[in-house]
């Protein structure tokens, strides 16, 4: 049922422009200046050290927090967005079955009131694609934790979003389970979704995601897969990864941003691409320092 | 035997009054109190209770003995409460139960500031276990009304307020349906602890809301079993009590939450769902 990767102009449904973006907390940057955009149906890895603002980037997608400086706009405006966290404020010990887990993914179509018993079927194939066939009746509380992330998938697969955004989803995940999950991320790349995922294991995002993002608070790289992840990039990224300085100064780097590019060492040049060039995003890859 | 069961309520109509008054509490406080287990604040009854003294003790200071003028102080003492609270959790990382006990601390202070600058001398007891003996009219039509506003407003919150309990980020994506809900939800809770101590005191009404929702979780494992048995166990520990109260002639709110208590103690023994007994004859485990 493949979404159309209609316009040829990077406004291609399912974009995210990412605008002089900084996200943080406590005024300090987690995501530092970063400007591109994820084209759509675009299959994106986010990597990059521990507190590299992988996270931080997919909550500020998603909306969870605020942006301290910059915009992200998702194309077309207010398109749905579904998010798996890393570590998900999920009370598991609710006594919910997965059936019904699965279907809060329906919240859009079916709102507070109308009736789940229409789409059943839907729930049904839903955890069939996930191998979860015979699950639904089980109490939630009652699955391991590779098949709590298989039903949680499930809830994706239903909440049928154009952008999908996955926060290091095969964190404690067994290979067989992983290698199920890639393939379904690989069917919604298939149908034209836009997938960004947060990861951790390079040999996976080799050999799984065409666009990688090298992050470490600023965007070291971001590009196709094989020229972000070079041993220079990797090494940068993991050299920028530190420093949380409680007395740093105030950055005045987005107000400077428009006149020129003096301060601009150790990051991506990220040139002024007017969103409606998105499809050159390809280019925005690292300048080396 | 059939006398002895039905014996008080057929001669004394201050029987008949207090089961219909009890059996309306029991049909909207135990579903109230499942979801307040279920998220952690079995506790939060209870000062939400003691928020709520100092309210009724307001009016009456003003107006005296009267349910309304009572039922109207603290009704807005509760609420007031619930929703700082409330606001103060979603709005910083604070935890509910923090912030509740914050706001409930300076409410009941307040409240006893209140009660002793008149020098007057409230009857606590009075309030603290109720006159289930006592009810008027007007008491049961309060608890009528609320255990009707109750049940609808729980119908209409259902599907959202699960997903508040279960996901809470998972609804701020989707909905901003979130918020609201919350706010509802205390303001449900709020209601029936009024509703419940204006009529049958606070000791009755938190007992009926959270003895019979714990007894549950030993026998239900989910909410289509866990809300009917709630509001099952509390007609049963209400009827129970009254019967308790007038043949051994015993107080009558604390036979109500004495016999919701044994509910609960019997279920903590025999429950399928990890009671003490089936724990300790554990059954061979299966193949598969």
């Amino acid at each position: 049922m493949g979404l159309v990767n209609a316009a040829s102009d990077g406004g291609a449904a399912g974009a995210i422009a990412l605008r002089g973006l900084t996200l943080g907390y406590d005024r300090h940057p987690a995501v530092h200046h970063l400007e591109g955009v994820i084209v759509g149906g675009s299959l994106l890895a986010v990597v990059g050290p521990n507190g590299a603002g992988k996270s931080t980037l997919l909550k500020g997608i998603v909306g969870e927090i605020p942006c301290l400086e910059g915009e992200i706009e998702r194309r077309p405006a207010g398109e749905a967005v579904a998010y798996l966290p890393q570590a998900g404020e999920i009370d598991r010990t609710f006594p919910l079955r997965v059936l019904d887990l699965v279907a809060m993914g329906l919240w859009a179509q079916l709102g507070p009131w109308r009736s789940l018993l229409p789409h059943r079927s839907i729930l049904m194939r839903a955890l069939a694609a996930v191998g979860l066939v015979g699950f639904e009746h089980r109490p939630m509380g009652t699955l391991s934790g590779g098949q709590f992330q298989r039903a949680l998938f499930a809830r994706l697969i239903v909440q049928d979003a154009r952008i999908i955004l996955l926060d290091e989803p095969f964190t404690g995940v067994d290979g067989q389970t992983s290698a199920d999950l890639l393939a379904l991320i690989g069917a919604w790349h298939a149908e034209g979704r836009t997938v960004v995922a947060a990861l951790h294991d390079l040999t996976q995002v080799r050999g799984h995601f065409p666009d990688t993002l090298l992050l470490a608070r600023e965007p070291v790289a971001w590009g196709p897969t094989a020229s972000v992840l070079t041993p220079a990039n990797l090494a940068r990224a993991q050299a920028l990864s530190e420093a949380w300085d409680e007395d740093a100064p105030v950055c005045d780097r987005g107000h400077a941003h428009h006149q020129g590019h003096d301060h601009a060492q150790n990051r991506v040049d990220h040139a002024h691409i007017p969103v409606d060039h998105a499809h050159e995003h390809h280019d925005h890859r690292g300048t080396a320092a | 035997m059939i006398d002895f069961l039905f014996g008080p309520f057929v001669e004394f109509s201050f029987m008949r009054r207090a089961l219909v008054g009890c059996l309306a509490l029991s049909l909207s406080a135990p579903p109230i109190g499942v979801f307040l287990m279920l998220r952690r604040m079995s506790l939060m009854t209870e000062a939400m209770s003691h928020a709520i003294l100092p309210g009724a003790a307001a009016g009456f200071l003003v107006a005296g003995l009267s349910l309304p003028a009572m039922t109207l102080g603290g009704l807005t003492a509760g609420l007031a409460v619930a929703l700082l609270a409330g606001f103060v959790t979603r709005r910083t990382g604070i935890k509910e139960d923090a912030s509740l006990a914050a706001f409930y601390l300076i409410s009941l202070a307040g409240g006893v500031l209140l009660v002793s600058l008149r020098g007057s001398q409230v009857d606590l007891l009075h309030i603290l276990f109720g006159s289930v003996l006592a009810l008027d009219d007007p008491a049961l039509w309060l608890l009528g009304g609320i255990a009707t506003v109750t049940l609808v407003g729980l119908a209409a919150l259902y599907r959202p307020l699960v997903m508040e309990c279960v996901d809470p980020q998972f609804l701020r994506i989707v909905s901003r349906a979130g918020g609201p809900v919350h706010y509802a939800f205390l303001g449900l809770v709020v209601m029936n602890l009024v509703g419940g101590f204006q009529a049958l005191g606070t000791l009755l009404a938190v007992g009926l809301m959270i003895l019979p929702a714990v007894a549950t979780r030993f026998w239900a494992i989910d909410l289509a079993g866990l809300l009917p048995l709630s509001v099952a166990f509390a007609m049963a520990a209400s009827l129970i009590g009254l019967e308790l109260a007038y043949h051994a002639d015993l107080p009558t709110g604390p036979a109500i939450v004495l016999s919701a208590g044994l509910i609960y103690l019997g279920s903590l023994l025999l429950g399928p769902q990890g009671g003490l007994v089936r724990r300790l004859f554990r059954r061979r485990h299966l193949e598969a």
